[in-house]
């Protein structure tokens, strides 16, 4: 565990500050399970969105089905507006290898065509295994390989950890 | 032993042959797995690549359209290839065996077997039989289980209902001949459910039912009295002529639906039937479409529990 890692909370409103004008008004924003809905919901909040807060499960596209299998699951995407012509942002709280953004894409397709997709992480922590890149980012955290970047929510406070990753 | 081809040490399910012994906790993962289908089903895009590259083979040795065409759609909903085999008019009439025709697909590299025969025990002749990491689902034999309807009528009485172990249900009709009741009662009976009654005259009513756990009622009014649940079974056509039953009106008089009748249950029971219906015979129209019905509603769940199955059977 490191204690020099940034205050979550405190990324999340200079993300907020980050997508205040820049995101259209209208936007969609839509939060990745689990720690990226914690973030949506915040930054939902604090740039006081017209559209409401969308959810995104990404198992059933997940790249990993062949070999960890599908684990029961109650939480299911949601999206509570159209998303065809509509801006999207997905949220994530920790922008890593980039497969989690793929699925999520193509989650978020079975939905709508989109006018556009914007991505906003809390924390990019490298390591990316595919091309993707975010286009808001809270903070860049550097972990040890060996380590795995986690957002928490204790009692309704986002608190980023390092922990070392399952052999 | 069925129980130890259907769940392996490690508690996945490998293939699904019966709901006879099948774990509690096994079937609440295969209704929450199905919980998430249910939203894909909704969706614009009712697809999901999970079993994308994965040869599903439909062998059907005895014929049916519907029971097929809904682990079709289950299947071709996860991205799989499907191949329809209507056995029952090819191979086996040319004199194949079961296990032969078996192999043969095995060597197309067939992941799955959906087989349903008027065997009992057929399915689970092949299961025994198949490489590892082939899979086979029971999509009904003999009189023997048909254990993806018996799941998805759990399903959808969860969903209605939330907690069995405070349930009342009667399985009304023909449970002699019936798979399906097997399956509901074997399911009902893991997951706790207190009181179930299966109803029906003697001459359809398996002996020794009793020893499942269930009270057999002989009298309509007694079975439908405070259900939460009642389940309405198909009589089948080539019954009737015969010794068991007099006639389809005589049986419609006694252990028909009605309106009247269901007004015994409690007054927010759900009815339901795993189709196709016979209406004016085990079931009248004003109960098949009234508002306590959720006979489409199960057609509707039925789809999502075998794609539940059959992604828990790949990735198992």
């Amino acid at each position: 565990m490191s204690d020099s890692l940034p205050d979550a909370e405190a990324l999340v409103r200079a993300l907020a500050e980050r997508m205040r004008g820049v995101i259209s008004p209208d936007a969609g924003l839509v939060g990745i399970f689990t720690g990226g809905v914690w973030v949506a919901e915040r930054l939902h909040r604090a740039l006081e969105a017209a559209t409401p807060l969308g959810v995104l499960a990404v198992t059933l596209h997940r790249d990993d089905f062949g070999r960890i299998g599908l684990h029961r699951e109650s939480r299911r995407s949601q999206i509570p507006f159209p998303v065809d012509g509509r801006e999207i942002v997905l949220v994530d709280d920790v922008l890593h290898t980039g497969r989690t953004i793929r699925a999520a894409l193509n989650e978020l397709f079975d939905f709508g065509r989109p006018r556009a997709v914007r991505l906003a992480v809390l924390a990019d922590r490298g390591g990316r295994e595919l091309p993707m890149a975010a286009d808001f980012i809270g903070a860049e955290v550097a972990v040890g390989a060996g380590e795995e970047l986690v957002l928490s929510n204790e009692n309704g406070k986002l608190r980023l950890a390092a922990v070392r990753r399952p052999a | 032993m069925t129980a130890r081809l259907q769940v392996d040490a490690g508690g996945n399910l490998r293939h699904l042959l019966t709901t006879e012994g099948l774990p509690a906790e096994i079937i609440r993962r295969i209704l929450d797995t199905a919980d998430q289908f249910v939203s894909v089903n909704e969706r614009e895009v009712k697809k999901v690549p999970l079993l994308r590259g994965k040869s599903i083979f439909n062998v059907f040795f005895e014929s049916s359209t519907r029971t097929r065409t809904t682990f079709e759609i289950a299947a071709k909903r996860l991205s799989a290839d499907v191949i329809n085999l209507n056995v029952a008019v090819s191979s086996t009439s040319k004199g194949e065996t079961l296990l032969d025709t078996v192999y043969n697909l095995q060597a197309m590299d067939a992941d799955m077997f959906i087989v349903r025969h008027s065997q009992s025990g057929a399915p689970h002749l092949i299961a025994k039989h198949v490489k590892p990491g082939v899979a086979v689902i029971n999509a009904g034999d003999g009189r023997h289980a048909h254990p993806t309807q018996g799941l998805l009528d759990m399903y959808t009485i969860r969903h209605y209902k939330k907690d069995f172990t405070a349930l009342t249900v009667a399985i009304v009709g023909d449970v002699l001949h019936s798979r399906v009741a097997r399956s509901q009662i074997h399911a009902l009976k893991t997951l706790g459910v207190p009181d179930l009654r299966v109803v029906g005259p003697k001459t359809l009513i398996p002996a020794a039912v009793e020893r499942l756990g269930v009270r057999v009622c002989h009298d309509m009014a007694e079975g439908l009295r405070d259900c939460d649940v009642v389940v309405m079974l198909r009589l089948q056509n080539e019954r009737m002529n015969g010794a068991l039953l007099p006639s389809a009106s005589e049986f419609f008089k006694c252990y028909g639906l009605t309106a009247e009748k269901l007004a015994l249950a409690k007054p927010d029971a759900i009815v339901m039937h795993p189709g196709p219906m016979n209406r004016g015979v085990e079931i009248d129209s004003s109960v098949a479409d009234g508002r306590q019905s959720v006979i489409l509603p199960q057609v509707t769940f039925g789809i999502a529990v075998r794609m539940a199955v059959m992604s828990m059977l790949v990735s198992a």
